[in-house]
């Protein structure tokens, strides 16, 4: 029984080790972590950045709401899709924002069963990142049915038209595969905040604060008996999200894979996706990590240590995303299928092959950088290249949905698509609601997991008598 | 002060090491219903207050099991009974084509189940519990480490259990009211 129940972390890991960064800065004890932490939320004055920042992604916002009123004022004709592509740039979006989602799962859940102590600073921003993205990803599969407000009969319930869905489709599997993601990812996120927002609860100066979140803590008092459960589900929802997150992505490959059309029909897309899902969260990850930690002062917690490994899971999985497009090419050619074989020339020389360029500079050529210590170790650097992989792995999902789909078997049902500003607008504007909400957490909620953090110190060790 | 209207004692530590000793201290003196309050998870608490396994896996299991059958179930009754629809040509119970959301269903009420069942157990939500009432207490979730002997344990005794937890070197030994 011990052995499961063992501390999450190695207290050990917090002191400096032999020459790599430590995972918090020396010096720290369980009262400096819990206000510095702490503070963010409940003393210090809200910065002018956040107001600056807060605002223009709220306007974003308002763009998405304006894009998506016009949408079902007068439907789908307002964006490029058409027959043949009639997939667009709402499903490219709804891949690409679930992918990033799932670094936040495997963050949180794969990292703490593999004990990895770094994880315990990033984790709770990265599970928020992982709700946000999975929120703006599920808008657009509803708004592109065409009649968003019967959306509902998506799912198996009793009514009066006698009619049931269809469970051999894969686009009813991705129904059950993301709401159940949203749902778990949901729980977990709220679960590792239960003991952080009793202690916000306990520092509130304000009677509204201690209300609200004494109201969220539940009664939260660190009892042992409560603890013990305590761990015991966290480390069960872990166990459960780890085949979660590895699904939900095999699902949305299924999307594409269950159908015949060149291009998509192939086995590799599962494993390809789920890495590349990973590649495009942890570059997301970075992204938001460098600025949040220079703004808010959080070196000591978010060393070097978490955006060099950061850095090496993002090599690692390019790799394997990299792995994805040769094979994709060799197939094609070793198929002998003149369809397929036909796909890999039009993308790297058809009307999109920019595109395709662009997206194997991004994702394969510029990453290959990561193999340095000096630019793993550059911060401006590695904020730079997670951009880019930002913008490869949409690219990927463009190339994807839009390549295969305009150059099916027949020539005479060719066409080609082009994204009208709806389609941008409702795009920008997820970017838009993806960071107000992010901004929001930022604001009222404890960024870093402070028990968490504790049990890494170096003094939460029970010494042996 | 009669020991019915007290709800225990609490002694305050500084560091997890004397709350795990005084746990094991008074476990060997004969205490039995008490708690230990920790800002964080400490496992050596666990078992130093000499407390059982929980039964949570064994719900998660169950809850996990429902989701399962009843994911495919459903599947089967829609595809098979009431619904019943030639795809294909493909036969009606296409059982591999319900993997993916039996799987979901699974997972999703493994998870519920988990969720739900650690804070039935724990009793929570619970807004009010007498330790609050301690005004140091609001310390358990920043850096102190409070250890509360219940009243309701027979061997209880205002007079001799606040000896006792002195003994142990607490920085304060506070009365909670009931």
């Amino acid at each position: 029984m011990s052995d499961s129940l063992q501390p999450i972390e190695d207290p050990n890991q917090a002191v400096v080790g032999a020459g790599r960064p430590p995972v918090i800065a020396p010096g720290h004890t369980f009262s400096t972590v819990t206000d510095k932490i702490s503070s963010i939320v409940l003393n210090r004055k809200t910065p002018l950045g956040w107001y600056l920042g807060f605002g223009a992604a709220l306007m974003l916002t308002l763009l998405l709401l304006t894009a998506l009123t016009y949408l079902i004022f007068k439907g789908v004709g307002i964006w490029g899709v058409n027959i043949p592509v009639g997939w667009g740039f709402a499903i490219v979006n709804f891949v690409w924002w679930i992918g990033i989602g799932h670094a936040g799962t495997l963050i949180s859940a794969i990292l703490l069963l593999l004990k990895q102590t770094w994880r315990t600073s990033i984790n709770r921003f990265a599970e928020a990142m992982t709700l946000f993205a999975v929120a703006c990803a599920g808008i657009f599969p509803v708004v592109h049915t065409g009649r968003p407000w019967l959306a509902y009969w998506l799912f198996p319930y009793p009514n009066t038209m006698d009619i049931w869905p269809q469970f051999r489709s894969p686009l009813i599997w991705d129904v059950f595969a993301v709401s159940t993601y949203a749902t778990v990812s949901l729980l977990f996120w709220f679960v590792g905040l239960i003991p952080d927002l009793a202690t916000l609860r306990d520092r509130s100066q304000s009677k509204v604060g201690r209300v609200i979140y004494g109201m969220l803590a539940m009664g939260w008092r660190g009892s042992a008996h409560h603890w013990h459960r305590y761990e015991t589900a966290y480390l069960l929802l872990a166990g459960l999200a780890t085949p979660l997150v590895v699904s939900v992505h095999t699902v949305v490959s299924f999307d594409f894979a269950v159908g015949i059309v060149p291009g998509w029909h192939t086995t590799i897309f599962p494993p390809y996706f789920v890495a590349g899902a990973i590649y495009s969260g942890f570059a997301m990850v970075m992204t938001l990590a460098i600025p949040i930690r220079a703004v808010y002062g959080l070196e000591d917690f978010i060393t070097m240590r978490h955006l060099q490994n950061m850095a090496k899971v993002m090599l690692v999985t390019g790799l394997i995303v990299a792995y994805g497009y040769a094979t994709e090419m060799f197939i094609a050619w070793y198929s002998g299928d003149k369809y397929e074989g036909f796909v890999p020339m039009n993308r790297m020389f058809g009307p999109y092959a920019v595109a395709y360029w662009s997206l194997i500079l991004c994702n394969v050529i510029i990453p290959q950088l990561l193999w340095f210590k000096k630019i793993r170790t550059n911060v401006p650097t590695l904020f730079i290249i997670s951009l880019i992989v930002n913008v490869g792995m949409w690219l990927e999902r463009f190339v994807i949905v839009v390549t295969s789909l305009h150059r099916d078997f027949l020539p005479s049902s060719w066409g080609n698509y082009a994204p009208t500003f709806w389609d941008w607008s409702t795009f920008v504007g997820t970017i838009g609601l993806f960071l107000a909400l992010l901004f929001l957490f930022l604001r009222f909620l404890p960024m870093i997991s402070i028990a968490e953090m504790r049990t890494i110190l170096p003094e939460a060790k029970v010494s042996e008598e | 002060m009669k020991s019915s209207v007290i709800y225990g004692l609490m002694a305050e530590f500084d560091d997890p090491t004397s709350l795990v000793t005084a746990a094991e201290r008074a476990h060997r003196e004969g205490y039995r219903s008490m708690d230990a309050y920790s800002p964080f998870p400490i496992e050596e608490l666990h078992h130093a207050l000499g407390s059982k396994h929980t039964r949570l896996p064994l719900i998660v299991l169950i809850g996990g099991l429902i989701g399962c059958i009843g994911g495919y179930a459903l599947e089967y009754w829609v595809s098979v009974i009431a619904y019943p629809i030639n795809i294909g040509g493909k036969p009606l119970h296409s059982w591999p084509a319900f993997i993916p959301v039996t799987f979901e269903c699974t997972i999703l009420a493994a998870a519920l189940s988990c969720v739900l069942g650690m804070l039935a157990l724990n009793g929570l939500p619970m807004p009010y519990h007498p330790v609050f009432s301690v005004p140091r207490f609001a310390l358990a979730s920043r850096n102190r480490f409070f250890l509360c002997i219940e009243s309701k344990d027979p061997k209880f005794d205002i007079e001799e259990t606040r000896r006792f937890l002195e003994t142990l070197n607490p920085r304060e030994v506070s009365t909670v009211a009931d």
